[in-house]
């Protein structure tokens, strides 16, 4: 086994052991600690595979805004009450049941693909991609600055709505 | 085992905890979490696919979905402001007036 492919199995493992905690940990803030964990795993599984785009993405947008957002949203909401100290609702044997079922067939169908090596061609690195990213997709990367502008419009609307119930 | 193979088993896995997870945490923010891990699990399998096929489009989609998780980010986020703001509590348990 090679020093990439040892690296790469660390990094499954990392994300693994990150989801597994995400049920088991009981504050918020140790939830999302270890949904940190798995993001910046993942992270490491894309670069170790060649796709280095989708890897800096994914800690600077994931890891750098979202779960930055989250964990200041707990700080924020930091209440006492029964979701933290029950950790789990009624449904945690079907739930269970569902998963291990939902792993089976998913899996099923997975190792029928047959698997190749993935490596990355080297239209993956960054000046191609973003070459090709600005030049045909341009269309779809100025829509997307639209959705963003629809998202703070929608989330000031929903806070303002709230005031109003409130007074 | 080969890599695609071990990438399409790590976002299975990853997608059935987050599934798990939805289904049997009570806090909504821990939901909302466990969402994100399922929607990681997702773009982990997208990935492992345009490896495949070998296309540059994917990689194109997943930045695409990276913008709109941000988006969903922040709506969902002053929703649940907003419903723990009514309701005192972030337990799922006590939102059960929003059946329809």
């Amino acid at each position: 086994m090679s020093l990439e492919q040892a690296v790469l199995y660390f990094f499954c493992a990392c994300a693994l052991a990150g989801g597994v905690l995400m049920l088991l940990a009981r504050h918020p803030m140790r939830v999302a600690l270890a949904l940190i964990a798995v993001m910046l795993s993942l992270a490491g599984v894309y670069a170790m595979v060649g796709v280095h785009v989708v890897a800096v993405f994914q800690v600077l947008i994931y890891v750098g805004a979202v779960m930055v957002f989250m964990v200041y949203v707990i700080m924020l909401l930091d209440l006492r009450d029964p979701s933290f100290l029950e950790r789990y609702g009624r449904l945690l044997v079907p739930a269970l049941l569902l998963g291990t079922l939902l792993v089976g067939a998913l899996g099923m169908s997975a190792t029928r693909l047959g698997g190749a090596a993935a490596r990355a061609a080297p239209s993956y690195l960054i000046q191609p991609f973003s070459a090709e990213f600005l030049h045909s997709y341009w269309l779809h990367f100025e829509l997307t600055s639209v959705l963003l502008l629809a998202a703070v419009v929608a989330a000031i609307a929903v806070i303002k709505s709230g005031r109003r119930n409130d007074g | 085992m080969a890599d695609l193979q071990l990438l399409l088993w790590l976002s299975i896995v990853l997608f059935a905890l987050g599934l798990v997870g939805v289904m049997i945490r009570r806090n909504a923010l821990v939901l909302l979490m466990c969402m994100e891990l399922m929607l990681n699990a997702v773009i982990l399998a997208l990935v492992t696919f345009s490896l495949k096929t070998a296309t540059l489009s994917g990689t194109v989609l997943v930045f695409l979905i990276f913008v709109v998780a941000a988006a969903e980010i922040a709506i969902a986020i002053p929703i649940v402001l907003q419903l723990s703001r009514q309701r005192r509590s972030l337990d799922v348990a006590g939102y059960d007036s929003l059946k329809g």
